[in-house]
């Protein structure tokens, strides 16, 4: 991060009085102007984009501009009619005139964004200047802009503030858009800017030109062209309230690089609400009261919470009601954390790998209450064999995922945190508890299931390293308290399993797209959102060498990373499903020519250790944890054979797992 | 079920396209689309004709809600409504034909806007059966060119689409 003295201003934040000054110092106009006044618009495009001949006017005779400059100009004498408004001391009452780029970087700061991952390029290189002259925002550079848009993604999920992305135009966008959908599947905040050709270019297969409001339509929540300078302020507020509020999700803003340049006054603006946009708080009381009914009244409740309780921070209301219920509470893949692990309530992920236990009490439920989940595929199985027994009621946030796969017989459209929170009183309102005998001999037989002991594995082994074990010792080692990132494949799931998270956003991975190639980008943001916190990454050799070029990008911010490299010498996830259902027809599964993990960590500058004996595994583990300032790369040889289990084969029933026990399948 | 559906769209660029990108992702179907700004210059009146069970009209009405270029969506099927299609016909039109044309035109109230010494170009404005019963008619003639416009469409009565109040 080494540079030059600082040669622009030093924004100060807050106050105006030392800003102003500062300004003042190195000769920047500072005009005065009301927080509400607003420029008049220039001509604007209707939906099928600018009439051509307002495009060829442009272009060709410059007239657009001038109606550009006489709008500005009466902008300007009607701000400095408007007067200073004396005394006046919140954020963004002083217009400052700045160009696109000094305004991107004030935007941001005042937007509170502490770390910028982008990558630059030339239609960035106005904004890369003025970060260069600043130090309020940190930018950290990726080595391929898939990365940036994880490692926001993961500072994001592990925050729950918004992770920001700069990146060029072009093969800047094409590559940050994997990163970008990943992040739309799992409904994370992101804000993703990207640079632009030229506004009188664009639409010329200029260089590096794509359509990145095209490209990205379908995997962002919403999508932002800034069009004039003086948008870009309020553009980038709208982005993060949209980003940010209601169900999350990336939002993209595409600048084109002129913008960067013109000038325009800047203030803050103060309100950020679009009046197309007004996403719900809080549920309808009368299905609230209607749903304390029906759970009161259930014989076998069940509670199956999802990726919306940790989006919404309401992992604290769902305990709670949770344990008043006295009910079974299972997570998705996504909710893990959003109930303790080690409570006993807690019967373990269902779904496709999910728990005996979890997956027979969806099974045989008679009330079930799903909050902040959406009946994904790899969740339910086959939909006509779903929960056939019970009459459910839906918590969710966003009205479209209400009877989009299975219909609900009570819909609640709320905040999850709120919505628990006015259902646990209304519960209590109704004086009566769940029938006691009812639910004693609902815990009989969920403990029955649990009996079965449906992740049991072959831990005696003494000759090959089962990856369940190395899960399970980093649990023990690091008390269950680390954050942990994970790829896509069998150790995900492995780690899903036997890692207990009893916290929310301690467990980062991509479910929705299941990007290989996440953790390790995904837990650069992690660690530096949490400098002093454990952050281990859990991969497989396949999916690791999918981002492996940001170990450099550790190496440049000394990120301490530890890297678990379930290394079983295939695609373990492809091979199982080909062990299954393709009599072992290992097709384009196994990876040949593996590089020797232990070099390359050690060429980007990092420690590496092979491990290939499970006498070897907790030593191992002790020595890499205990490594507080270097990132380590724990290559661990593992089973070739072990398949996940339980499973459920795609379009099978709740209760038409496979067990280890079973082996064969198919 | 078929179901026309009224919407007011942000009149930004790319909002049209954030509706028919849906359509198309989704794999729902869409059996036409107008869209045109309204009295406030900010905001279009887009109205579309759909179809599907009760099921997968619900999910389409609350995607299309979910897109933030959506400033308003009313049902129309729900309610007493209008409905309107413009049609505009090119038909050879010679000799005895002429009359004949004519004749037709007026009985399905259409006006004969441009006329040369070979063909006629009518226009005729109704609901979607009315257009078609009059093509239909005309099909055994020579029909050069034909152009919809796709179904407008409004609630009957005092009720109005419009932006709710802030
Ligand atoms: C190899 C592989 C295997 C997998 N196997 C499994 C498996 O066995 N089991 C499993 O569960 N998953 C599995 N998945 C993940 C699966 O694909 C889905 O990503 C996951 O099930 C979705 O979780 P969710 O329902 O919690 O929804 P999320 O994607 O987390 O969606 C969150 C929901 O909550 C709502 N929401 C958001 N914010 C709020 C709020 N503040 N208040 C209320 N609601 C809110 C949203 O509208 C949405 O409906 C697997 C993925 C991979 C890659
Ligand atoms: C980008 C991407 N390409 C392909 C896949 C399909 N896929 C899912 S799991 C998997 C294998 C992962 O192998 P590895 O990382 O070694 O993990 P393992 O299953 O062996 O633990 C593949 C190819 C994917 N999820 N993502
Ligand atoms: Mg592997």
């Amino acid at each position: 991060m080494a540079r030059g003295p600082p040669t622009g201003p030093t924004w100060v934040s807050h106050g105006c009085g030392p800003r102003i000054a500062a300004l003042n110092a190195i000769g920047c106009a500072c005009i005065p102007v009301h927080p509400l006044a607003r420029a008049p618009k220039a001509l604007k495009p209707g939906p099928l984009g600018w009439p051509a001949t307002v495009r060829a006017t442009w272009r060709y005779t410059g007239a657009i501009a001038v109606i550009v400059t006489q709008g500005l100009d009466r902008w300007r004498s009607l701000s400095e009619n408007q007067g200073f408004e004396k005394g006046h001391k919140s954020r963004g009452d002083i217009a400052l005139e700045l160009t696109g780029a000094e305004i991107f970087v004030r935007c941001l700061h005042d937007e509170g964004v502490e770390y910028l991952f982008g990558y630059p390029g030339g239609a960035v290189l106005h904004i890369y200047d003025a970060l260069y002259k600043q130090e309020e925002v940190k930018h950290i550079l990726v080595r391929h802009e898939q990365g940036a848009a994880h490692a926001a993604d993961g500072y994001a999920r592990s925050t729950g503030k918004p992770g920001v992305v700069l990146v060029t135009s072009g093969p800047g966008a094409t590559n940050a858009l994997t990163g970008i959908a990943t992040a739309y599947m799992d409904s994370i905040p992101l804000v993703v800017f990207t640079g632009q050709v030229m506004t009188h270019l664009i639409g010329d297969d200029a260089f590096q030109e794509v359509d990145a409001i095209g490209i990205t339509r379908p995997c962002v929540k919403h999508n932002f062209m800034v069009k004039d300078v003086r948008d870009l302020a309020l553009i980038m507020r709208k982005a993060f309230h949209v980003a940010t509020t209601g169900r999350p999700g990336p939002v993209v803003v595409d600048i084109p690089k002129d913008i960067t340049a013109h000038k325009t006054s800047y203030t803050f603006p103060q309100d950020p609400t679009l009046r197309s946009y007004k996403p719900v708080r809080e549920g309808d009381p009368m299905a609230i009261r209607k749903a304390a009914d029906l759970l009161v009244q259930a014989k076998r409740p069940m509670v199956y919470a999802g990726g919306g309780v940790v989006l919404g921070n309401a992992a604290p209301e769902l305990t709670e009601l949770v344990r008043w219920l006295g009910a079974p509470c299972t997570n998705t893949l996504m909710g893990l954390g959003g109930f303790p692990a080690t409570d006993p309530l807690f019967v373990g992920m269902l779904g496709m790998h999910g728990t005996y236990e979890a997956n027979m009490s969806m099974h045989e439920c008679d009330v079930l209450l799903a909050v902040g989940a959406r009946f994904d595929d790899r969740v339910t199985g086959d939909l006509d064999k779903f929960c056939p027994n019970a009459r459910i009621i839906h918590i969710d946030i966003d009205p479209a995922s209400i009877q989009k796969n299975v219909p609900v017989e009570i819909a609640i459209i709320s905040e999850a945190g709120l919505a628990m929170r006015d259902l646990l009183a209304a519960l209590k309102a109704t004086g009566a508890r769940l029938d006691k005998a009812a639910l004693d001999a609902w815990w009989r037989k969920i403990n029955e299931w649990r009996a079965r002991q449906c992740l049991q594995y072959d831990r005696a082994n003494t000759e090959v390293i089962k990856p369940q074990f190395v899960l399970e010792t980093l649990y023990r080692l690091t008390q269950g308290d680390a954050f942990i990132t994970s790829d896509v494949g069998q150790h995900q799931m492995w780690a899903a399993q036997f890692y207990k998270f009893d916290k929310p956003r301690r467990w980062i991975n991509s479910g929705g797209l299941g990007t290989m190639g996440f953790g390790l980008p995904a837990a650069i943001g992690v660690q530096l959102a949490h400098p002093d916190a454990t952050v281990a990454c859990v991969t497989g050799e396949a999916s690791i060498q999918m981002c492996i070029q940001e170990l450099s990008t550790c190496k440049q911010y000394d990120l301490p990373l530890k890297i678990v490299n379930l290394n079983n010498r295939y695609m373990g996830m492809v091979r199982q499903w080909q062990e299954f259902f393709y009599q072992s027809r290992y097709s384009h599964s196994y990876l040949e020519a593996l590089p020797d993990f232990v070099k390359l960590a050690e060429s980007y500058g990092h420690a590496g250790l092979r491990i290939d004996k499970p006498h070897d595994v907790e030593a191992a583990l002790k020595e890499a944890l205990g490594q507080r300032d270097r990132l380590v790369f724990l290559d661990f040889i593992t089973d070739q054979t072990e398949n996940v289990y339980p499973m459920i084969a795609a379009g099978a029933g709740h209760h038409e797992m496979h067990l280890a026990t079973d082996r064969e399948l198919a | 079920m078929r179901h026309i559906i009224s919407i007011l769209l942000e009149n930004e660029a790319g909002a049209l396209s954030r509706v028919a990108g849906l359509f198309s992702a989704r794999g729902y179907n869409i059996a036409s689309l107008t869209v045109a700004p309204t009295e406030d210059p900010s905001l279009s009146r887009m109205t579309l004709v759909t179809s599907g069970s009760e099921a997968v009209v619900d999910q389409i009405r609350k995607q299309l809600n979910k897109l933030v270029d959506v400033v308003k969506l009313v049902d129309l099927t729900d309610n007493e409504r209008i409905e309107r299609e413009m049609l505009l016909i090119k038909v050879c039109a010679e000799g005895d034909e002429r009359d004949e044309i004519k004749r037709l035109s007026d009985i399905f109230r259409g006006r004969i806007i441009d006329v040369t010494d070979r063909a006629y170009t009518i226009e005729l404005t109704g609901d979607g059966r009315k257009l078609d019963a009059f093509i239909a008619v005309l099909q055994s003639r020579r029909i050069l060119e034909v152009v919809r416009s796709g179904v407008i469409g409004i609630a009957r009565g005092g009720s109005a689409c419009v932006p709710d109040a802030p």
